[in-house]
């Protein structure tokens, strides 16, 4: 059934939740970045909550259920929320996560008890209010994707043009400041950028779980790139990818509902990038950490087998696995790092279980000048090189 | 000797300046006046207000009270002439740029909205990195920089915006003695064309090496003037208190300052001389 081609009209609603969900993800992916760097993700889903009772308030006032007045609506409470946290955290003590959660929960528990009157009225024309709290893309109509498509025009504008002052802001404000920018002005914009990106994706994803595309698809970009552009363009393409996925997923399971599939999506991309990006991710690091563990332990090797040839005062006689072992190295173990160190030519297999340094791997565990007593001891031609001694006196 | 005749208008002037977080004084009724051309040391305890008053200085900070001038105008008017070297830790080192990228911040407030930085930005950007000698670090990411090398990509940027005065927050901190040396001949370059550096200075020992002028603080202004004539044991026990624990080397900084001070004027072996007391 799943195969079944889908009919004209599913085919409109599917390209139309396609095309929202995508626009989602790109215009909160790329404001994400800048949210995720200023290491103010929660302001997204402090101004997320805060939308609701806007968008009750609108309403009430209206009576329209035009998106685009919903939204404004939406725009000017989450936009009063922002200031708000500011506010609290200049004129008092109140730290700025908990101006942000303070805020979230007032604002979001306000909307509820509007949402509820509004719910209890008489007339029938209420109904359809609760999608934007989870979301509900099925909802989506044209107008409101031109609606979006405007928003994340406006977004990705704003970055385009003002890239470097952006930029700046992030890393370092104060020397923006000192620079003579308009620090203040920048802030402005970029909390507006928030808002207006969160206002896009409202419909499709809801207040509750907004907060996720704007911080999840900049955090799992940030694992793969050490550039600020090249971030930027992956979070957006992740954003996009993540809204596109969940919206055709959802589409073809009967009753998935698209916001939250798009909200699992984007956090698979996360989880992976975690775990495997390259340099940052988690299974990266642990394979660099057993590297080096495992050069400790060739080098440790490399050190006890110059030692015994020392005290040997020899390079041909070879010493059993048995006497290599060190303490927490078990039997295979020191074979191994012994075949490993052959394959280098640091080591040679003397005769079955027997092994010794070569001239090579003497040279490197005792570089120069050390190598010199070796040769004075031994009197073997294979460990007195003259140029090895010439080497050390030059 | 002709700059005090002349009473040419100060690099930065401070009058009467007070700022205070939450009650509490950071700064109390400070003076200050820098002439041209001078490399100034600040010193004081932890928590006497140093940074704050290089903050108060910048315009970062609003004050209660008392004015700042820079060249005889307010900061706003002067913002070209200004340049910042902030503490390296007040940054996230670990945002996604290249050391190049960083310095060429520096040429942002010229270039003013919109514009990008081009390829002219981008020859000055490298050349004030060949002068701290990290060319070759250029297109290196942020995080992988030592303590020492964010110092001078910090000193690069503020290099790059070619400033009249630069301020500095505690460059010497936690840096290796290449860097040190780097940042002494930089302090050099800069005061032989003539620019103001006021910085903020936590190595007593080196003040009288590095610096020509030093202002003692302490909330308030304890003193401030030549090395020679103010960096002594009474100042600085007034300015350190009970806290001041160094009586004996403060003793000797006296003995030696004048030594280094006086040839300073000429501009001969003071450098030299400095290193052989340390």
């Amino acid at each position: 059934m799943a195969l079944a081609l889908p009919d004209l009209a599913l085919d409109y609603t599917l390209r139309t939740v396609a095309l929202g969900a995508m626009l989602l993800g790109l215009s909160s992916g790329v404001v994400g970045t800048y949210a995720v760097l200023r290491r103010e993700s929660l302001l997204g889903d402090a101004m997320s909550h805060a939308a609701l009772p806007g968008i009750a308030l609108a309403f009430l006032l209206t009576r329209s259920k035009e998106t685009a007045v919903l939204l404004a609506g939406a725009v000017a409470a989450g936009w009063l929320g922002s200031l708000l946290v500011n506010a609290i955290t200049r004129t008092t003590r109140v730290k700025l996560d908990s101006a942000l959660g303070l805020i979230l929960s007032v604002f979001f528990g306000f909307g509820l008890v509007l949402l509820t009157f509004i719910q209890k009225q008489p007339d029938a024309s209420q109904a359809g209010l609760d999608r934007f709290l989870f979301g509900q893309a099925a909802s989506l109509l044209r107008r409101d994707v031109m609606v979006m498509g405007i928003g994340t025009v406006a977004v990705l504008l704003a970055v385009l043009l003002l890239w470097k002052e952006f930029k700046l802001l992030v890393f370092d404000p104060d020397f923006a400041r000192v620079l003579g920018l308009r620090v203040r002005l920048l802030e402005v914009i970029l909390t507006s950028m928030i808002v207006l990106a969160i206002v896009v994706g409202l419909q499709t994803v809801g207040v509750v779980l907004m907060s996720a595309m704007v911080v999840a698809p900049a955090a799992a970009a940030r694992q793969w790139t050490d550039r600020l552009g090249l971030m930027v363009l992956l979070s957006a393409l992740f954003g996009v990818v993540a809204g596109m996925t969940g919206a055709l997923v959802s589409s073809l399971t009967p009753r998935l509902p698209t916001g939250p599939t798009i909200v699992l999506v984007v956090s698979g991309l996360v989880l992976v990038s975690l775990l495997f990006a390259p340099n940052r991710g988690l299974v990266w690091n642990w394979a660099r950490e057993r590297a080096r563990r495992g050069q400790v332990r060739a080098e440790g090797m490399l050190r006890q087998l110059a030692a015994l040839a020392e005290h040997h005062g020899s390079l041909e006689h070879g010493h059993p696995s048995a006497v290599l072992r060190a303490s927490g190295w078990s039997a295979d173990q020191v074979v191994q790092v012994l075949h490993d160190l052959e394959s280098a030519g640091y080591v040679r297999q003397v005769s079955a279980d027997r092994w010794a340094i070569t001239a090579t791997g003497m040279a490197r565990v005792r570089p120069a000048t050390e190598g010199d007593d070796l040769s004075d001891g031994a009197g073997h031609p294979a460990a007195s090189r003259p140029e090895g001694t010439g080497e050390g006196q030059s | 000797m002709g700059d005090r005749q002349n009473r040419t208008v100060s690099a930065v002037e401070v009058q009467d300046l007070t700022v205070a977080y939450r009650e509490q004084p950071a700064l109390w009724d400070v003076d200050l006046s820098v002439p041209p051309g001078v490399l100034l040391a600040i010193v004081g305890p932890n928590g006497a207000g140093k940074t704050t008053l290089l903050k108060a200085i910048l315009g970062l900070l609003r004050p209660v009270a008392g004015q700042v001038l820079i060249f005889g105008q307010p900061v706003e008017q002067q913002r070209r002439r200004i340049s910042y070297v902030p503490q390296r830790g007040s940054v996230d080192w670990d945002f996604p740029t290249s050391v190049l990228d960083v310095v060429m911040m520096g040429t942002y407030g010229e270039l003013g909205w919109i514009r990008r930085p081009g390829r002219r930005e981008r020859e000055r950007a490298l050349a004030a990195l060949e002068q701290v000698g990290m060319r070759e670090l250029s297109d290196r990411q942020i995080s992988q920089l030592s303590g020492g090398q964010q110092q001078r990509v910090f000193l690069a940027r503020a290099l790059v915006q070619d400033a009249h005065i630069y301020l500095m927050d505690e460059p010497f901190q936690g840096v290796d003695a290449l860097t040190e040396r780097a940042i002494v001949t930089l302090l050099q370059q800069l005061r032989a064309q003539g620019k103001t550096v006021i910085a903020v200075h936590h190595d007593l020992q080196t003040v009288p090496e590095y610096f020509d002028w030093v202002m003692l603080l302490n909330v308030r202004r304890i003193a401030c003037g030549p090395v020679a004539e103010v960096f002594n044991e009474h100042n600085l026990r007034l300015t350190y208190g009970g806290r001041f624990a160094m009586a004996a080397f403060a003793r000797e900084v006296e003995e030696a300052a004048p030594a280094i001070v006086t040839p300073d004027r000429s501009r001969s072996g003071g450098g030299d001389h400095g290193t052989g007391a340390a």
